[in-house]
């Protein structure tokens, strides 16, 4: 199912070029039938813009990004890269650069092999292929490792080498698959910001497949959110970050997400929604009506013994289930009519102190409350 | 690990206790049944008498049309079942696994019946070698090409089994990463596949060039059993164990440490053993 969702913002992004773009440099729309698993999703990527695919385990992220390589083929759907349909061109002859999971380099080459693979492929001869690796890997602060074999890089050196590589062909769009999932937590954090720097250099247009919203939001100009085959949500990380549409992206960002209908300022919620009673109400600040998005943070909220005074416009009385810790702060997730995670300082829990299955009452100020269209 | 141990002492108990009888006496008494032959082989070789012997032109035309036709028919094997073997282990086609059985039966047939089936399929009067011999003149049998050809057909199986293994095991997203780089399949295989499953390929070579040293019985029925033309160790060992007992061990002498000596040299640096 394509989602053509209403709220779903699609189109260039104001880039740091300023300039919109005519036609998006990619603009695909790929569908792929496995069984029980079917993939349909439209991706486009702007001139120089940079699209993390972001998803849960087993959504089609990497299916979609095989797809995009012509490495998977499609049921039905069409590539177009630059205006051109290469629907049909076979992998070698698709002006695309991968960067895999795993690298993938060449064990019996060393790094300038592996770099100077795709332009020999292509034609160039081999002095003319082996200055070009060399002047892409020199870029990458690799020189001294140009005669290493791969099993002897560093994670994050196999990293830049398969860049190098993926760009040594001087693809149109370059597609990263997980580019960081193979590092630890550590390297990952400088290997990031290199990976961001050359993205951005790159000029072409890029897709990120990744499961990690950190990285979606650090490395991309657009998120494109695949749930379950499909797009659930696209649009710029600040807004996804502020605006989730689905459970899974609440989650990714941490925040309470209910779905529901507006009358005035009060949301009515829908029976079901994360294990919501009917009848449970959210008041928002401003007025409005139809089908809304409530959603507001886990800090937001705040958690008495007894029912609080002074009227606060939200507070509902609910049942502890569990608690743990959450960076400085602990996070209490609570059952009953809106189930909703807390965050408090451990003073505030020690305070509070509740037994398991313990009745407390949550509330939190209107104004805390992002209500958008659903 | 033990199945019920409780912890760690146990295991390490089992480890470090008796080796069984049971299987012990077989084990040393299978090492000894292996080992024997070649000691009363070493035993009864004529070593005052070892380099006349070795330097009769029969030995020696034996010794290196052996070692001739045993590489050409590995470079034979190399050059047609590589190919057999990547498609067997990359291609999807109906019958591939038709084809897989039958690239073994060689294996399992007994040599002398494969000498059988190569003389009525080429032989001068075969449903081959008859328009090959009234076309060309040319008859295969009894000539040094029907040992190479007799040695292929018992040799090259090892060598497709072994590299459609190393085929089978190589990753194949590395291909795909080829691809991506804009090689084509036959440039994939050549600098990414094959390098990658080289270590099977040199071991099935190994492996190929051994049997076909060795090979007998389809040597003897296809190509006969000429001194000088198709006269090979084999063959010559043999022969001489019916007239000259002594030349015979010498000459069996002689093909165990050319075979040793190959399998040493190569054992470090590809036949990985653990």
């Amino acid at each position: 199912m394509s989602t053509e969702g209403g709220g779903a913002r699609r189109g260039a992004p104001e880039g740091a070029s300023g300039a919109e773009a005519a036609e998006p440099a990619l603009d695909a729309r790929i569908a792929v039938d496995r069984g029980r698993f079917r993939l349909d999703a439209r991706i486009t990527a702007g001139p120089g813009e940079v699209v993390a695919l972001l998803g849960p385990n087993g959504a089609g992220k990497s299916t979609a990004l095989r797809a995009l390589a012509g490495l998977q083929p499609l049921s039905a759907g069409r590539v177009l890269l630059e205006g051109r349909d290469i629907t049909a061109d076979p992998v070698e002859r698709r002006p695309i650069g991968v960067v895999f999971q795993d690298y993938l380099l060449f064990g019996h080459m060393s790094a300038l092999e592996n770099v100077a693979f795709g332009p020999r492929c292509r034609g160039a001869g081999r002095a003319e292929a082996r200055a070009a690796a060399a002047a892409l890997l020199a870029d990458m602060g690799l020189e001294a490792y140009a005669h290493t074999r791969p099993r002897r890089l560093s994670g994050g050196q196999a990293q830049r080498v398969a860049l190098a590589r993926a760009l040594a062909v001087r693809p149109r769009l370059l597609l990263l698959d997980e580019p960081l999932a193979a590092l630890d937590a550590h390297t990952r954090v400088e290997v990031r910001a290199g990976l961001g720097r050359r993205l951005h250099d790159f000029g072409g247009a890029a897709v990120l497949v990744t499961h990690d919203p950190l990285e979606a939001m650090v490395l991309a100009d657009r998120v494109t959110v695949l749930e379950g085959g499909g797009v659930v949500q696209e649009g710029p990380p600040a807004e996804v970050a502020r605006f989730p549409r689905t459970d899974y992206v609440a989650r990714l960002v941490g925040l309470n997400l209910y779905r529901g209908v507006r009358h005035g300022t009060s949301i009515e919620v829908d029976p079901g929604e994360g294990g919501a009673a009917g009848g449970a109400r959210i008041e928002a600040a401003s007025p409005g009506g139809g089908r809304v998005f409530a959603a507001f943070p886990p800090r937001a909220v705040a958690l008495y013994r007894e029912e609080p005074v002074g009227t606060p416009r939200n507070v509902w009385r609910l049942r502890v289930e569990g608690v743990e810790r959450f960076g400085d702060q602990v996070r209490v997730r609570l059952g009953g009519e809106l189930p909703l995670s807390a965050d408090i300082t451990p003073a505030a829990l020690a305070e509070l102190s509740p037994s398991p299955g313990a009745e407390v009452w949550a509330s939190v100020k209107a104004t805390e409350v992002e209500c958008y269209p659903a | 690990m033990a199945a019920g141990a409780p912890g760690r002492r146990t295991a390490a108990a089992v480890r470090r206790g008796r080796t069984p009888w049971a299987l012990l006496v077989p084990a040393l008494i299978g090492l000894a049944f292996l080992v024997l032959p070649f000691a009363g082989l070493l035993i009864r070789t004529p070593w005052g008498d070892l380099l006349p012997l070795l330097s009769s032109a029969e030995v020696r035309g034996a010794l290196w049309l052996s070692l001739g036709t045993a590489t050409a028919a590995t470079a034979v094997s190399l050059l047609f079942g590589v190919p057999l073997a990547w498609l067997i282990a990359r291609t999807e086609f109906p019958g591939r696994r038709a084809v897989r059985a039958l690239v073994t039966v060689p294996l399992v047939i007994p040599p002398v019946v494969g000498g059988v089936a190569l003389l009525l399929v080429l032989g001068r009067s075969g449903l081959l070698g008859r328009h090959l011999y009234e076309w060309t003149g040319f008859s295969l049998p009894f000539t040094t090409a029907a040992v190479v050809v007799a040695q292929v057909f018992v040799a090259m199986p090892f060598l497709v089994i072994s590299v459609e293994g190393a085929l089978r095991g190589a990753d194949r997203r590395y291909e795909e990463a080829a691809a991506t780089l804009g090689a084509s399949r036959w440039t994939a295989f050549r600098r990414v596949t094959l390098p990658m499953a080289a270590p099977g390929v040199v071991a099935g070579a190994v492996l190929a060039w051994a049997r076909a040293l060795g090979e007998f019985g389809a040597t003897i029925t296809f190509a006969g059993n000429f001194p000088g033309t198709t006269q090979t160790m084999p063959l010559a060992v043999y022969l001489a164990m019916q007239e000259s007992p002594e030349q015979a061990v010498v000459l069996s002498l002689v093909l165990l440490l050319v075979s040793l000596a190959v399998l040493v040299a190569l054992r470090d640096r590809w036949v990985g053993t653990p």
